[in-house]
């Protein structure tokens, strides 16, 4: 059962990819609008299957590589519709539901491996550092992709031959815009997410602290997108220099994401989350 | 045979000043559809007169006659001898007609190709001619498509969608960098007329604040009253650059008035807000290297030159997929032109029955003698029902007739053998002495349907 809904999420994020894509190609507004429908389906799907996958489990379906990405792609659509009916861009949509659908392919080609839950895991924290740390990262993708978008489009006014993009994207101020609120409520869950880890890390080895690899890259993402803020607000960093350097710091996220759970030791590798390769 | 013809002139076959004798406004526009009107086989009749086009579109059944009658009647209200009349107007007949009208009226045979203007103008022809009840169920159906179409396109198409002209084209940029321009605040340094009318298009979309900078302190203060705005001194420029959004400068200085370090200077005090310069003036005012700074966005005359051309060739390639759904819609009208022309047969076919019986009832009633009132209503219901089933196989006969030829010719013969024709039928039966509007239309359809 599980299965299908995973499958049948998989095929409507990759029909609504198809539908995006052509909406931007062809402006055809229908088309985004009914992208945008099956997207909230798709959503919908999606929200069941992590339900079931909780039930079963018994915890956070987020504890092997495989069950993270579909939960990030998850967070990401959550954050992507919140953000939608803010904003009203649906070109947004032509840039993250391409990367949530890659995200999903990944997630998919991996197998499913056995997974031992740790009583740890069980408890009240752990859900809740789960939903804020990955909400946050998944506010940041937006950002990332609006920064995307804010430099394709700055690009083409400075070119002074605005070409296909130039009428497809919003005006340079929303992008702006969009950047500067994803990252401070991407900001916001993160640090969230950090405290409820550290209470977490309390409860199951004694200590808040204790420079485990994924700690201390945390901390270094946290303290990029500090910066970026803090810049922001006090000498007026906006713009391009703010789009870069919301993609930097999502290119370091991503690292600690992915990276440091496959590539340093430590309890919050998968490894030790509990995943095991099935044999 | 019903023909809707279009005789006209526009900006590529005739030069302004034939244009200007020919074109109608206010009385003269009344007159000229009454005269029109007033040509023994005209039948309906639409003026369209602006200052690129002249367009008398009326429908007849004797096309030589009333195509002649009409050049004539252009030649008087003009003054202008009919064979130079002709050697600068065009007459369309049938599709290519209706052709014709569907791509003016989407604005496809105007000067700048895509401007929206046209359809408002054809809007008010319609309207003046609907007051003389010019035009009957050809026209009224025609424009209607007319309005139909042109929207279709607009939407279907980009053809109105980029600015062509240099003040649009900078409008449109500060929508892109800005998004809602509502509360920014301009500076104009310079008071060109070129600068002038960018400022109006800008202020149009509410801004907040315009300032006005010019050599000459008396004009800078006119202007600024025109614009709402206000006058500040030459000097004072470096002072507001940090306060301002929208830079447009146009004045006749040899000297860049905007250098980089004054630009940059401006840029930290306004926290790095963007600043979008428009330079018109030969040579520039603003220093190119101020592009070079983020969020500064400078665009001087070339670069607005360019884009208008490049606007102007995006157009190009709409108006292509325009003329694919004008090709459709002629297509369509043309099918139901070809139900229409049955029309005035089945209307006369159903009068002349509807007299006979009428007729034959009186007397059979007359005969009878007094009757009650349910069984009269029995009888003529009979009758009725009698016309009726009698002409419903030779109405279905003709209405299945698609090839024209073939539709044509039984037509005839069916007006024969009913001898449809013979006293005047075709004046008392004619849909289309009816001068109604919409009504009528329906009206026409609703009995050839019945």
């Amino acid at each position: 059962m599980d299965i299908v809904l995973f499958k049948l999420t998989l095929f409507l994020y990759l029909a609504v990819t198809g539908g995006f894509l052509f909406f931007i190609i062809m402006r055809n507004k229908r088309i985004g609008l009914w992208s945008q429908r099956v997207l909230f389906i798709g959503f919908f799907i999606h929200t069941i299957y992590l339900g079931l996958c909780y039930y079963q489990l018994g915890a956070m379906p987020a504890l092997d590589i495989r069950a993270s990405l579909s939960f990030y792609a998850w967070a990401i659509i959550a954050a992507y519709i919140i953000f939608y009916f803010i904003f009203r861009i649906t070109v947004l949509g032509s840039f993250i539901v391409p990367f949530v659908a890659f995200l999903m392919i990944i997630s998919s080609t991996i197998p499913i491996s056995v997974v031992e839950v740790s009583p740890l895991f069980k408890g009240f924290w752990f859900p809740l550092h789960v939903v804020t740390a990955f909400l946050g990262d998944a506010i940041f993708a937006l950002a990332c992709m609006a920064g995307i978008m804010y430099l394709i489009q700055e690009r083409q006014i400075k070119s002074k031959r605005p070409g296909a993009f130039f009428s497809r994207l919003p005006s340079l101020n929303i992008l702006d815009s969009l950047n500067y609120h994803a990252i401070t409520y991407g900001f916001f869950f993160l640090t969230i997410g950090m405290i409820t880890g550290s209470i977490l890390a309390q409860g199951s080895h004694g200590s808040y602290w204790r420079w485990d690899p994924k700690e201390v890259w945390s901390l270094i993402t946290w303290l990029c997108y500090a910066a970026l803020l803090h810049q922001r607000m006090a000498i007026g960093w906006r713009g391009r220099r703010s789009a870069l350097m919301s993609i930097g710091a999502f290119l370091v996220l991503i690292f600690t994401f992915v990276g440091v759970n496959f590539l340093m030791e430590g309890y919050h590798s998968f490894e030790s989350l509990g995943g095991r390769r099935s044999p | 045979m019903m023909k809707i013809l279009d005789i006209g002139m526009n900006h590529t076959t005739a030069p302004v000043e034939l244009r200007e004798r020919l074109s109608f406004s206010g009385d003269s526009l009344d007159s000229a559809i009454k005269g029109i009107m007033d040509i023994r086989d005209v039948r309906e009749a639409l003026i369209l007169s602006t200052c690129n086009r002249v367009e008398v579109i009326f429908t007849t059944d004797n096309e030589r006659d009333a195509r002649d009658s009409v050049i004539d009647f252009l030649s008087r209200h003009s003054g202008i001898e009919r064979e130079k009349l002709l050697a600068s107007m065009y007459v369309k007949t049938g599709s290519d007609a209706v052709r014709h009208i569907f791509r003016v009226s989407a604005s496809l045979d105007s000067m700048v190709v895509g401007e929206p203007q046209i359809l408002g103008q054809v809007k008010e022809a319609y309207r003046s001619a609907v007051k003389h009840r010019a035009p009957s169920v050809m026209l009224n159906r025609l424009v209607h498509r007319c309005f139909f179409l042109a929207k279709k396109i607009r939407a279907e198409t980009g053809i109105s969608e980029s600015a062509v002209s240099i003040s649009f084209a900078a409008v449109e940029l500060a929508k892109k960098i800005f998004g809602d321009l509502k509360g920014k605040k301009a500076l104009l340094i310079g008071a060109g007329e070129m600068a002038e009318l960018a400022a109006t298009y800008l202020m149009d979309n509410s801004l907040a604040d315009v300032f006005v900078a010019n050599r000459t302190l008396e004009r800078a203060m006119e202007l600024a009253q025109h614009l709402k705005g206000r006058p500040i001194s030459l000097d004072e420029v470096n002072n507001f650059l940090p306060g301002v959004d929208i830079v447009i400068t146009s004045t006749a200085s040899t000297e860049p008035i905007i250098t980089y370090e004054n630009a940059k200077k401006a840029m930290k005090a306004r926290k790095n807000m963007p600043l979008f310069f428009i330079d018109i003036g030969v040579p520039r005012d603003v220093d190119p290297e101020v592009d070079t700074i983020d969020n500064v966005f400078v665009y001087d005359i070339d670069d607005l030159k360019g884009i208008i051309e490049q606007n102007m060739q995006k157009r190009m390639g709409e108006a292509a997929k325009a003329e694919r759904i004008v090709d459709e819609e002629v297509i369509k009208f043309s099918e139901w032109l070809k139900t229409l022309d049955i029309v005035p047969t089945l209307v006369a076919l159903q009068d002349k029955c509807e007299i006979i019986w009428q007729n034959e009832l009186r007397k059979t009633l007359s005969n009878l003698g007094e009757l009650p009132h349910d069984q009269v209503e029995y009888i003529e219901e009979m009758a009725r029902s009698i016309a009726k089933k009698i002409l419903n196989d030779p109405i279905l006969f003709l209405k299945r007739k698609q090839d024209r030829k073939s539709r044509e010719m039984y037509l005839d013969f069916v007006r024969q053998i009913f001898s449809l024709d013979r006293n005047g039928g075709k004046e008392e039966g004619h849909p289309f002495h009816h001068r109604g509007t919409e009504d009528t239309e329906k009206e026409i359809k609703k009995k050839a349907d019945s």
